[in-house]
């Protein structure tokens, strides 16, 4: 079946730019772009999309799905729902969950499970280290096979440099992606905010962003060494971006994500011991904030993600210390990100390469493009329209938003992944 | 008489007024503290509950004192030994004291905005007794008033404040109380007892003790936690000692008339001299204990009387 959007403003990463045209899609993929409205086939079903703007779907690289394990806070239906709801047509799954992912027979049968369960791609990661214990390495030459997209040990930091110098080799070998958490995990033990006047008046447990640019240095002296393939899942602060450059102008193969928490909000947003905004690494002072959007506006970082991380209500109603860290975020990236772009910190095609492009790239999927042949996996969304945001009504099983009650501005017309609708606002 | 808070959770939420207004009534306790009769009424009918969840013998006894004093009912709940340990969440813990209607709670945590948490749950008073590295607001009320006593004025005063102050919410509590007051801070220790961003405090900090204490009028020393003697933040209990230990060697630096402070429990020979600590004419240590009973009441009398004023209103 063909599909066709007219009147749209398309937005293409790739070419760094937004053209007013059609997009006709034949089944599963995309037929062509053009700026002129070409003769509308008979049997097409007509899509006017009233000036909004049409954009390759959002490629989430780090989606907490709770299963297995803690089903209560997140399934594979409940999050393919709040992605397609978010305009997230493919959803890059975190291992971290209990027990972790880190054979093939659990993989398969997440896998299995996504597939039957969500309206959107899902793509697993797998552990880089058994267990995530830091210790011995996972079958990654399995777990590929399995259909493994990268290898993450996620907040759990490999500590033992020797260990992690072997698993990067042994990665770098079969061309497998490791991705690492830029966080010396002795200096943040324990921290659960960053250090300063702020954390310092509330009392609170804080982690040098030193943290961040010393293990960043360590895994980027390992990558030398190895030539692995390696992606530093979050930095956040602008002492870790000289480092991040020098490896880039080096020709190591290396890139780097942001959380949009870390993108929209501060440090001094915990006020007053708010657990919602507990994250992992925590938020930034304001100037961090601002160097790490710039970092993103001048494609030093290259890929920007919700790091939807689901925590149920008795997680995070404790003293802020005990709290769990994580917010969730496919539902509110969209118009989270909108903020970047309004607040004039990012335009719009950078934006969506960080989104879409940049994170499929990374991971050799087809997705992220508007291109003949490109999969018609495509997100139509209003960038202005307002709202106050209402964690109540999000489709998440975890409602632990940092925005709730916030006022915002983008909102999701309609989520098409292969082809299909999967979601319609009403 | 205006005090427009409904809970005591901090310093940070009060203005100068506040304190005044709360440093004038504890005054008038303390004077009739000194009475034979030392019972007022402004409790009464009222039921306080000290819910510890960490070992303190001085706070606690000092709160129920105050409480029996106006005329509540004070019970004491031992918490460490309590449902915590059998896996009850602080909230469960609070909801299920909310429903036998205390009227003024106070709570010690060692987790700094546990007591805040659990003042957005339920419906009564609650005074922080101490949460975790964050706040103490009585101690340091009780630090304002001794200060008051002694000087004769609480503002325009060089004030010390030497030792831990990364670990202390007593001097959390009293960096933001001196400062709302308009006093000039100075805090003395090892860098690695300063709090990260202190820079930003607007307080002078001195790693030599003698300098810091040059011309001081108030010398508040603070408690070395035995867990922080062993490497870990200083070199050894004798270095610390030689090095921020009050003597009378090193008082020579401050003002003439300098009074000497320690929140309690002390250690004697580890961060002040023993001697200096008993000498009546500079140490106000054992005013500071006085004090905090009138403080405590002061404070409890305030909220009490918000709580009753809400009654009103409801009731029209």
């Amino acid at each position: 079946m063909r599909r066709v959007f007219v009147n749209a403003r398309l937005i293409d990463p790739e070419a760094g730019r937004i053209l007013s045209g059609t997009l006709v899609t034949d089944g599963e993929v995309i037929e062509s772009v053009t700026e002129s409205t070409p003769k509308l086939p008979a049997d097409a079903e007509i899509v006017d999309c009233n000036g909004k703007y049409l954009a390759p779907g959002i490629v989430d690289l780090g989606v907490k799905v709770c299963e297995p394990g803690e089903r209560h806070k997140e399934s594979y239906r409940s999050a393919g729902l709040a992605a397609a709801a978010g305009g997230v047509t493919t959803m890059i799954t975190r291992p971290d969950t209990d027990p972790a992912i880190d054979s093939p027979e659990v993989l398969e049968f997440v896998t299995r499970r996504a597939n039957v369960a969500a309206p959107v791609h899902v793509v697993p990661m797998a552990a880089l280290t058994k267990g995530r214990a830091g210790r011995e390495m996972t079958e990654i030459g399995f777990l590929m096979d399995a259909g493994a997209a990268a290898f993450t040990d996620c907040d759990h930091v490999v500590s033992d440099a020797k260990v992690f110098a072997r698993a990067l080799t042994y990665a770098s070998g079969l061309g497998a992606l490791v991705i690492g958490h830029p966080q010396d995990p002795v200096l943040s033990a324990g921290a659960a905010a960053t250090s300063g006047k702020f954390a310092s008046l509330r009392g609170l447990p804080a982690v040098s962003p030193m943290a961040e640019r010393m293990a960043l240095d360590r895994d980027l002296a390992l990558v030398e060494m190895t030539g692995a393939r390696y992606h530093a899942d979050q930095i956040t602060t602008t002492r870790a971006l000289p480092a991040l450059a020098r490896a880039k102008r080096n020709g190591l193969d290396v890139t780097a994500g942001v959380g949009i928490h870390h993108l929209t909000l501060n440090a001094l947003d915990v006020a007053d011991y708010r657990t919602f905004f507990k994250l992992k690494p925590p938020l930034r002072d304001e100037d961090d904030r601002l160097a790490v959007a710039q970092a993103v506006a001048e494609g030093l970082i290259d890929i920007i993600s919700s790091m939807h991380t689901p925590q149920d209500e008795e997680s995070k109603r404790l003293p802020f210390e005990e709290a769990a860290s994580g917010a969730v975020g496919l539902e509110t990236l969209l118009p989270a990100a909108m903020q970047l772009v309004h607040g004039g910190l990012i335009d719009m095609p950078t934006l969506w390469r960080a989104l879409s492009l940049n994170p499929a790239k990374r991971l050799g999927l087809p997705g992220g493009r508007l291109a003949d042949g490109a999969p018609a996996d495509l997100v139509l969304f209003d960038a202005d329209a307002p709202f106050v945001l209402d964690r109540s009504r999000l489709r998440s099983k975890s409602l632990n938003t940092p925005f709730d009650g916030m006022r915002m501005q983008g909102k999701v017309l309609a989520t098409y992944v292969s082809g299909s609708c999967v979601y319609e606002a009403d | 008489m205006s005090f427009p808070h409904r809970h005591l959770l901090g310093i940070e939420q009060l203005s100068q007024n506040d304190i005044v207004t709360l440093l004038d009534l504890a005054d008038r306790y303390a004077d009739l503290n000194r009475q034979p009769d030392k019972h007022a009424d402004a409790l009464v009918g009222l039921t306080q509950i000290n819910m510890f969840f960490e070992n303190s013998t001085r706070t606690q006894a000092s709160f129920e004192i105050a409480g029996k004093r106006l005329g509540a009912d004070v019970m004491n709940m031992a918490m460490q030994a309590s449902s915590i340990k059998k896996g009850e969440t602080l909230i469960d813990t609070a909801m299920t004291l909310n429903a036998m209607h205390p009227d003024l709670l106070v709570v010690r945590h060692p987790q700094s905005g546990a007591v805040d948490l659990l003042a957005q749950k339920v419906n009564c008073a609650v005074l922080n007794a101490g949460d975790g590295r964050h706040e103490h607001p009585t101690q340091a009320l009780l630090d304002a008033l001794t200060i008051r006593r002694a000087k004769g004025r609480l503002h325009r005063l060089s004030i010390a404040i030497c030792g831990d102050i990364a670990h202390s919410r007593v001097a959390r509590s009293n960096i933001l109380l001196l400062g709302k007051m308009e006093n000039r801070i100075r805090l003395i220790g090892p860098p690695t007892l300063m709090p990260s961003g202190i820079a930003d405090f607007g307080v002078e900090v001195f790693d030599d003790m003698e300098e810091g204490l040059r011309e001081v009028d108030v010398v508040m020393m603070l408690r070395l936690q035995n867990e922080r003697m062993d490497g870990g933040f200083i070199p050894s209990q004798r270095e610390y000692y030689h090095r921020y230990g009050l003597d009378a060697k090193k008082l020579k630096h401050a003002a003439e008339d300098a009074i000497v402070m320690h929140p309690g429990p002390m250690n004697r020979g580890v961060e002040i001299d023993g001697t200096l600590a008993d000498d009546i004419n500079r140490s106000v240590i054992q005013d500071q204990v006085e004090m905090g009973v009138a403080v405590r009441m002061a404070a409890m009398e305030l909220l009490a009387r918000n709580l009753r004023q809400a009654d009103i209103q409801e009731a029209s």
